[in-house]
């Protein structure tokens, strides 16, 4: 299997392939619904965002409370498709990419060709692996959100599988 | 008469929730199992491979099985020959809940639908209770996670369209969902009674232990026919293509109106997780 570090180049974003299997590791950030909405405010008002976008990778997620000697609980991804009308202003505002599960819209498909980026299905309902993969949590923006706030994870060969490659490739 | 303090059942629930949020049920398990068996294909088979893994380290290291510790639903057969005692048997379920939900580092995923605030504690539960004969009562708890509850959809067929049209409706379903559940899923599916009635039984049908059959022949060809064809659609685990798209369907019945046919199509992903004890 494929490991590589984020954030990825553009030339190594070109070599993937959907259904290539690869183990991230580096930064990413979490989010989900709420923080979405509350990203979307900061754009539409041009109020500055506690984190950068460009070059970032999101995760749909929102993880289970760590045990104290744990950097993460349980946390595998939610489903995509309810951030479909989110992801492409994201993407268009230099995203790296998306991590999640479940098809996208093709306006999702289309901004990741656009922006030569991918998007990676992380597998549904393994929580716990993922969970242990994470090496480092720390929550940066909105607390309030509590399990829906945006969590800086460090990630350590985090397996995911392309799904939608840059070129307009499909796992689905 | 036997009275029964709701203390207990508190203590119950508590325990309950504990072991549900970790633990894939035995026959999840070897569903699972069985589908990483038959399938072939290189990214499929690790998403299967990848589940099965998941499901072992969460039982060891007592982790939740997966992030989405779900919506409580818990279910109380309640014995008619019961005298229940002590705070209000509701409260004493909540309290169950919220203090599992705390203990086991389980995610709170329950907010109000209109300013979705986070409620904090996973409270409150979606209890449903029924009489029974007898002096027992039956709990069944059940967390319901929500990337499949989102995919579950009711229909008011016409009379006409028959068992036919309600097989249609069930695979249709699935097709829509796609990916986007976490196949393969398991399909509750409730045949007959009013609006509200149908979509339970659809719930009440994923109670049941994945592949044990309807014990009326005629539900139990339902459920047949319908997986069949579910199987069919090439959906597969996580939508990456494969044979096993669904790990049963099961369904329940109940008498409805001359002019209807309600099916309720009742989602839920191959994280099924789900407790039963009687006290």
């Amino acid at each position: 299997m494929k490991k590589l570090t984020l954030p990825l180049s553009k030339e190594q974003i070109k070599d993937l392939h959907a259904g290539d299997s690869v183990l991230l590791s580096g930064v990413i950030l979490t989010a989900r619904d709420c923080a979405h909405k509350r990203i979307f405010e900061h754009l539409d008002n041009a109020t500055p965002l506690p984190f950068e976008l460009k070059d970032a990778y999101i995760y749909y997620a929102g993880p289970c409370p760590a045990k104290p000697d744990k950097a993460s609980g349980s946390c595998g991804p939610t489903t995509s498709a309810r951030m479909d009308s989110f992801a492409p202003r994201l993407l268009n505002c230099g995203l790296g990419g998306i991590i999640g599960k479940g098809e996208m819209s093709e306006n999702v498909r289309e901004a990741l060709k656009a922006n030569t980026s991918l998007y990676f299905a992380a597998i549904g309902g393994a929580g716990a692996l993922y969970g242990n993969a994470i090496k480092k949590s720390e929550c940066i923006a909105f607390p309030e959100l509590l399990s829906e706030a945006v969590h800086r994870l460090e990630v350590e060969n985090f397996p995911v599988i392309v799904a939608y490659d840059c070129h307009g490739g499909s796992i689905y | 008469m036997r009275k029964i303090n709701t203390a207990l059942i508190e203590q119950k629930v508590y325990e309950m929730a504990l072991k549900a949020g970790v633990n894939l049920t035995p026959a999840c398990k070897a569903a699972l199992l069985k589908a990483r068996d038959s399938e072939s294909r290189e990214a499929t088979k690790f998403a299967l491979e990848t589940l099965i893994e998941n499901s072992e380290t969460a039982a060891k290291e007592n982790m939740p099985v997966c992030q989405d510790t779900g919506m409580s639903v818990v279910y109380l057969e309640i014995g008619q020959d019961v005298f229940l005692e002590g705070k209000l048997l509701f409260k004493a379920v909540n309290d169950g809940v919220r203090r599992a939900y705390a203990d086991g580092y389980f995610r709170k995923s329950v907010c109000d639908p209109l300013t979705r605030r986070n409620t904090g504690d996973n409270t409150p539960a979606v209890i449903h209770t029924e009489i029974v004969a007898g002096d027992k009562i039956n709990i069944t708890y059940m967390p319901k996670g929500f990337g499949s509850e989102n995919m579950s959809r009711l229909f008011m067929l016409k009379p006409a369209q028959g068992i036919e049209g309600a097989i249609e409706a069930v695979v249709e379903t699935v097709k829509l969902a796609g990916s986007r559940p976490c196949p393969p899923v398991y399909v509750g599916v409730g045949i007959g009674g009013t609006f509200d009635t149908c979509a339970w039984l659809a719930k009440k049908a994923l109670m049941r232990d994945v592949g044990e059959p309807n014990g009326n022949p005629a539900v139990a060809e339902i459920e047949k026919l319908a997986l069949r064809k579910i199987n069919g659609l090439d959906i597969g685990c996580q939508g990456f293509h494969g044979k096993t798209t669904a790990l049963g369907v099961a369904c329940e019945v109940a008498p409805t109106h001359i002019a209807g046919l309600p099916v309720a199509v009742n989602i839920q992903c191959h994280c099924v997780r789900c407790v039963k004890e009687v006290l």
